[in-house]
């Protein structure tokens, strides 16, 4: 999910190896083609194709943290498995990104350590705190519907693995907001006190969800290449506008205020918004979100503390591996 | 430090008796065995899979796309290697 | 106000599927708080996978007590509203994850035991315990499985992780005799068939486990004395803040539906 609002540039063709190729190339995308890892491609192509796909396995990862924060004290049986289960789909979603990544040349351990040492990108929106149990309500239905949004257009990516990466992870997610939406009815339909905490929740999220599309596309310069490339294929206000437009009547469903006093429908029946806080959305990606530092510290301390184990399982091929050598050479 | 590489496997799963064997996706695994359990605990959550193959991804010998010309479009001349070629009276029937 | 206990009746059978409920829940959340922590993202997907079969055989045993029991107990009433006193889990399964070896001995004492322990109990004359284990037995296999893989590895691996493992075995020996014992409330569903008896099970687990243990090249511990008392609710000091986290929001918010 969630790279829609990373995507930046390595799109002008300068260093482009031969201009040849890289006619066959486009002509190859224009065509609606897809390019598969031993296909020649551009060299920016290539970088900004895995800077993408592993900012969004990051984001796949870092994600489950706030989720993970409520599976030890999730209300009911029922429910905890679920979350259990939806956050176990992130990791996966995380590993196939990975694996996606990898077919560009470079390995999960460079893009992982790349992320450790706050080099790469991960979405915004996990850079905030889970207060609540309507937190995770709120997540399921608005940053997982906002998600889908992002997530079905690179379904027909040009890029081969990225696509198919894709296809799974929207099938496997589509329980994912259903499940969120579920439990924002039944805390609609509760007490008078689950029922703020449920506004409350709302009023946390909604705009940082907003600001999970990216900057506004007059401000957005590198959407160009991607959409010759065939990366993205809507840009980010028009899938921002798509998603607004879905929730509002959800919302009013569900009888809870979105935190917008200013909102209304113009004539095309489209909700417009209020301004957004960029200055806030830069903030929390340049490492001053309320989570940031926790986000990774919890990422590093699992790896750090993981490396005894992985090293172990190495240790342990190798010797068996010398020891069947030594038993054929007897 | 940077993080020592862990080996990468393709996983191929044949999702129903009677189905070959289809490539879904890869992992990492320090050997066979738990590659084989990693497959099976990522790859067939949801009874996607009654068979797993793993390989290990440096063992595939993949053909060069940039000689697809070579390869493959001998083949495309050859329609009459395809049923459809040939003519046979309707009154035949199926054949 | 907080929400209080509620109030089981224990006869027999109920007791029985409470015990092997909150074996089950225990565990199953124990192995919840790994999730996006493990050592590799294989294991993470691994390891809520077991968490999720055990959740599974938790909230099936749990509904079949409250049937048993025939109150207005039902699955979430049993895990979120009994204290640390009511709750019949073994010790073993509430020590805390500490390392993955730790998680991994813990894991693989309990599985090699409730491999055994479900294939037996397919011959229950309790229909309902039958099909309960046929489906536990088979997740507890793969568990046994996959702890074994990891022991072997962790044990032969490295330096660090074969003392790792050993300092995990040694530390979690003391909770595997539990899984043996039988009270009176229990002998009389093993004289009747309901159950069987754990303590038949013993030499082969002892088998199953050895061998592991010395393929790994690690060794049993040769202090036999065992801990006991969760299976009569005296629990290690763990449990109790194991339970205030799962029953915050239900203790919190006395009757309100999620």
């Amino acid at each position: 999910m969630y790279t829609q609002a990373l995507n930046s540039s390595d799109g002008d063709d300068r260093g482009i190896e031969d201009a040849a190729l890289a006619a066959q190339f486009q002509a190859r995308i224009d065509a609606d083609e897809r390019i598969e890892p031993n296909d020649w491609m551009p060299a920016a192509y290539r970088k900004t194709l895995t800077r993408q796909i592993s900012q969004h396995a990051h984001s796949e990862i870092v994600g489950m943290l706030p989720e993970g924060n409520w599976i030890t004290r999730a209300p009911s049986l029922r429910r905890k498995a679920a979350l259990l289960a939806k956050v176990q789909d992130e990791c996966g979603h995380g590993l196939y990104l990975y694996a996606a990544a990898e077919t560009l040349g470079t390995s999960r351990e460079e893009l992982v350590d790349a992320m450790l040492a706050g080099k790469a990108k991960y979405s915004s929106i996990f850079n905030y705190p889970t207060l609540t149990w309507a937190d995770i309500g709120t997540i399921g239905w608005l940053v997982d519907g906002a998600a889908i949004m992002n997530q079905i257009p690179l379904c027909r990516c040009s890029y081969g693995p990225y696509a198919r990466a894709m296809i799974r992870v929207c099938k496997e997610e589509s329980f994912h907001q259903r499940q969120g939406f579920e439990i924002m009815v039944t805390l609609c339909r509760g007490t008078a006190e689950q029922k703020a905490m449920a506004q409350n929740a709302l009023d946390r999220w909604w705009w940082p969800v907003l600001m999970m599309f990216g900057p506004p596309d007059q401000a957005s310069q590198h959407s160009d290449t991607s959409t010759k490339w065939k990366i993205k294929r809507f840009s980010n206000d028009e899938l921002r506008q798509k998603f607004v437009d879905a929730t509002v009547p959800q919302a009013e469903f569900l009888g809870l205020t979105i935190p917008d006093p200013g909102m209304k429908q113009n004539a095309n029946g489209n909700w417009e918004y209020s301004a957004i806080d960029w200055n806030e959305f830069k903030q929390v990606l340049a490492g001053n979100g309320p989570c940031n530092r926790d986000r990774i510290a919890a990422r590093r301390k699992a790896h750090e503390e993981g490396a005894w184990v992985r090293e172990a399982a190495a240790a342990y091929a190798e010797k068996r591996k010398g020891r069947r050598l030594a038993q054929a050479a007897e | 430090m940077a993080t020592p590489n862990t080996p990468l496997w393709e996983v191929f799963i044949r999702s129903r008796n009677g189905l070959a064997h289809k490539h879904v996706g890869s992992l990492h695994a320090a050997d066979a065995t738990l590659a084989l359990q990693a497959a099976r605990d990522i790859y067939t959550r949801r009874g996607e899979g009654l068979s797993i193959w793993v390989v290990p991804s440096n063992a595939i010998t993949a053909s060069d796309p940039s000689e697809k010309g070579m390869m493959f479009e001998p083949a495309e001349s050859k329609i009459y290697r395809h049923p459809t070629f040939y003519d046979v009276p309707d009154e035949v029937g199926h054949m | 106000m907080a929400a209080a206990n509620i109030e089981v009746s224990e006869t027999p059978l109920v007791l029985y599927a409470l015990r092997r409920a909150d074996d089950a829940l225990i565990l199953g959340h124990r192995l919840s708080e790994w999730c996006g922590h493990a050592p590799a993202l294989e294991e993470d997907m691994a390891l809520a996978n077991m968490g999720l079969d055990l959740l599974g055989q938790a909230r099936e045993l749990y509904s079949y007590a409250a049937k048993v029991e025939g109150k207005d107990n039902d699955e979430d009433k049993f895990a979120y509203l009994r204290d640390v006193r009511q709750y019949r889990n073994l010790l073993l399964v509430e020590q805390p994850n500490g390392d993955f070896a730790r998680t991994m001995v813990r894991q693989f004492f309990y599985a090699a035991f409730a491999d055994l322990y479900w294939r037996a109990m397919m011959a229950s004359t309790d229909p309902t315990l039958a099909a309960i284990a046929a489906k536990s037995e088979k997740e507890s296999a793969y568990h046994l499985r996959h702890s074994s893989e990891w022991i072997v590895r962790l044990g032969d691996g490295t330096e660090e992780s074969h003392r790792r493992a050993q300092d995990a075995v040694d530390h979690l020996w003391a909770y595997t005799g539990e899984m043996f014992a039988v009270d009176d409330s229990e002998r009389g569903l093993i004289d009747a068939s309901i159950a069987i008896d754990p303590a038949a099970l013993q030499p082969r687990w002892l088998k199953t486990v050895s061998g592991v243990i010395n393929e790994a090249t690690l060794s049993l511990p040769s202090n036999n004395w065992m801990q006991k008392g969760g299976r009569s609710g005296s629990h290690s000091e763990h449990l109790g803040h194991l339970l205030s986290e799962l029953q915050s929001l239900q203790r919190t918010f006395p009757g309100a539906t999620w």
